[in-house]
């Protein structure tokens, strides 16, 4: 790969003709078809080891439920680490939210389906906001995403659990909790599912297919270069915090509909896991590639590995071990691709030359 | 040649902190012709140009195209006129394919998704008519190209907009021989379909091959204008390097 190519001119011609890249094309180029091999064998692998109990509609249905929450954050999560960036506050924003919903649904009489979306509302509002936080601190105040959304982690939870004195909420309407969290669609998908299904599929147009998505990956491949084209990077990039911030406001709400309840303490380890589906689906902690589908993927290998472990009796602490090795290899492999990717740029300033004869000149470039 | 300049540059400063990089400087370009800005590493080219591009904003001084005066502060205000510029450093985007690149900042949409077919026939046919056929496939991925490659992207793209003018940061710095002929060629081709370009190199014998005019920076100051076939690489030398001042007897004007 290392020669540059020599092409005829009908090459070219070829060449300007294949203007119909599909989608799928575009989605297989960035590697992540070799996660959804992985998911593939584990779940062969499982249904050798358990014939009869694996592969139900039961445990089909549970895996799905399981990732659903995961994937609608991992939508926000996935925009703001192609952006070269990291929300680490999601879990967090996630509990501020559903307990700011619960809160308002609870004041309104936590009865029927207006206080329901009045209470979504609420609860996406709660988390854009802490994602313009996010984005500021990030892309206005040049704070590390990092310690950024590392203080809105601690603080978001933290005014979440003054709110409430610490004690969870639990006054949910009931037609929300019987159609978000339990409903079905068809009688056998879970309504739950449905929803982060259309919030993936509604992040992996404006991902795949928009000028948003597109400078999204620009901003996380060169954002000077962005800059020079007179891309307002700074604003796009408080836009994908705050993506990232009401993804997880939505997670919130769903979350209180399943679990009847808000979760203060049980969403420290979200963002993590979170994260790492998002970085095993192929989405580079270095920015400018990645995909919604490879998140969605990354997600559901987990969850399948948790609820195999359980039905082959295997002691479910091990998915931990496997993910972290996943985990790893992961950001190994992007790693390797990278270096190879790398070639042709880096450029200096030259030096004076007559007729290829290179010229001493003084001063400079020795420093 | 007597048409009048497109863009002209007149008694511009630039500083940053306590360091003078750009003391007053006079510069133009004429459409047509290929203008080469030449000085030493640290001379304030790059500077010049940032400036032009509307990324660093010069301090003082004034800038006029096609006779009008002109604020230049934002790249939007560069990119409105027609100026372009290919940078030093390229600025692509390299998990981005050539005609993401090519259109980044001004993409086509239709409704709200990106026209993906038109803008790939449309960078198609810019490369074509720049008589470019190294590239593989115009939906590689930039990272995966060799320099030459990517300064062929870089200025196709300086080319599709249908610019006016066209600076060129050093675009032969990183290449072989027979690149640096393409690339070379691509600036000659550039100058005949009218276009003001300029071109900063630190390889005199590029400069005589492509330059209808050579501007000479020495530490932030603009020393002299020549004229290709009124001068000659050694003279040109002796003015980088300082050996030389503008005064009588030289073949330039005074600037
Ligand atoms: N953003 C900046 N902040 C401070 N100093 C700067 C900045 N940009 C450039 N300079 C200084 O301005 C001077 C001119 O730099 P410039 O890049 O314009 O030189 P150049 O002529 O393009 O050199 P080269 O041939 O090495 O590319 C240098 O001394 C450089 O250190
Ligand atoms: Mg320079």
């Amino acid at each position: 790969m290392s020669t540059p190519m020599k092409t005829s001119a009908r090459d070219v011609e070829d060449m300007v003709k294949s203007g119909d890249v599909t989608i799928i094309q575009r989605i297989t180029r960035v590697q992540a078809l070799q996660i959804v091999l992985v998911l593939f064998v584990i779940v062969i692998l499982f249904s050798i080891l358990a014939p009869d109990s694996f592969l139900t509609v039961f445990n089909l249905r549970s895996i799905m439920m399981n990732t659903a929450i995961f994937a609608v954050l991992g939508v926000g999560a996935t925009f703001v680490i192609i952006t070269a960036g990291i929300d680490l506050s999601i879990g967090s924003v996630l509990v501020f939210s559903s307990v700011i919903s619960a809160q308002v649904m609870g004041n309104l009489g936590a009865e029927g389906w207006t206080t329901s979306l009045i209470g979504l509302g609420a609860a996406l509002l709660a988390g854009g906001a802490w994602g313009w936080l996010n984005g500021f601190l990030v892309a206005k105040a040049k704070v590390p995403a990092f310690i950024v959304t590392l203080g809105t982690l601690g603080a978001a939870l933290g005014l979440a659990q003054v709110i409430t004195g610490g004690i969870d909420l639990y006054e949910i309407p009931v037609v929300m909790v019987d159609t978000v969290g339990f409903g079905n669609l068809f009688g056998e998908l879970p309504n739950l599912v449905v929803i982060a299904a259309v919030v993936v599929l509604l992040g992996g147009v404006l991902l795949h297919m928009t000028r948003f998505g597109l400078l999204t990956y620009a901003i996380g491949s060169n954002p000077e270069a962005c800059r020079r084209v007179g891309v307002k990077v700074d604003r796009h990039l408080i836009w994908v915090y705050i993506i990232s911030g009401v993804t997880a406001g939505m997670a919130g709400w769903l979350s209180i509909a399943f679990f009847q309840q808000t979760t203060m303490g049980g969403n420290s380890m979200t963002a993590l896991t979170v994260i790492a589906g998002v970085v095993i689906g192929g989405t580079s902690l270095f920015g400018g590639i990645g995909t919604i589908f490879g998140t969605v993927i990354g997600l559901l290998i987990p969850v399948v590995l948790q609820a195999g472990f359980i039905i082959i009796g295997v002691e479910s602490y091990w998915q931990g071990v496997v993910i972290g090795i996943f985990l790893v290899a992961a950001v190994y492999i992007d790693g390797v691709r990278r270096d190879r990717a790398v070639r042709g740029s880096g450029r200096k300033p030259g030096r004076l030359q007559v007729g290829g004869v290179q010229l001493g000149t003084q001063q400079k470039e020795g420093k | 040649m007597t048409t009048s300049p497109i863009l002209e540059v007149r008694q511009v400063t630039k500083s940053f902190g306590a360091v003078d990089v750009l003391k007053g400087i006079d510069f133009e370009v004429i459409p047509g012709t290929v203008t080469a800005l030449v000085g030493d590493n640290g001379a304030g080219k790059s500077t010049l140009i940032k400036g032009l591009a509307g990324i660093q904003p010069f301090d003082s001084g004034e800038v006029t195209f096609e006779g009008v005066k002109v604020n230049l502060n934002e790249p939007r205000d560069a990119a409105d006129l027609g100026i372009e510029v290919v940078y030093q450093d390229l600025a692509l985007c390299d998990n981005l394919d050539i005609v993401q690149n090519m259109f980044l900042g001004r993409e086509v949409k239709r409704g709200i998704p990106l026209d993906e077919a038109d803008m790939e026939s449309r960078a198609g046919e810019t490369l074509k008519s720049l008589s470019v056929r190294t590239v593989k496939s115009l939906r590689q991925k930039v990272s995966s190209l060799s320099g030459g490659q990517r300064q062929t992207v870089a200025i196709a793209r300086a080319v599709l907009w249908n610019n006016k003018v066209v600076i060129l940061d050093e675009p032969t710095a990183a290449l072989g021989v027979a690149q640096t002929e393409q690339v070379l060629n691509l600036v000659r081709r550039l100058g005949e379909q009218g276009l003001g370009v300029v071109i900063i190199s630190h390889n005199l014998q590029d400069v005589f091959e492509v330059a209808d005019y050579i501007y000479v920076l020495y530490l932030g100051t603009m020393v002299v204008r020549l004229k290709r076939e009124d001068t000659n690489p050694s003279e040109v030398v002796e003015y980088i390097t300082g050996g030389k001042t503008n005064n009588a007897g030289s073949n330039g004007d005074l600037v």
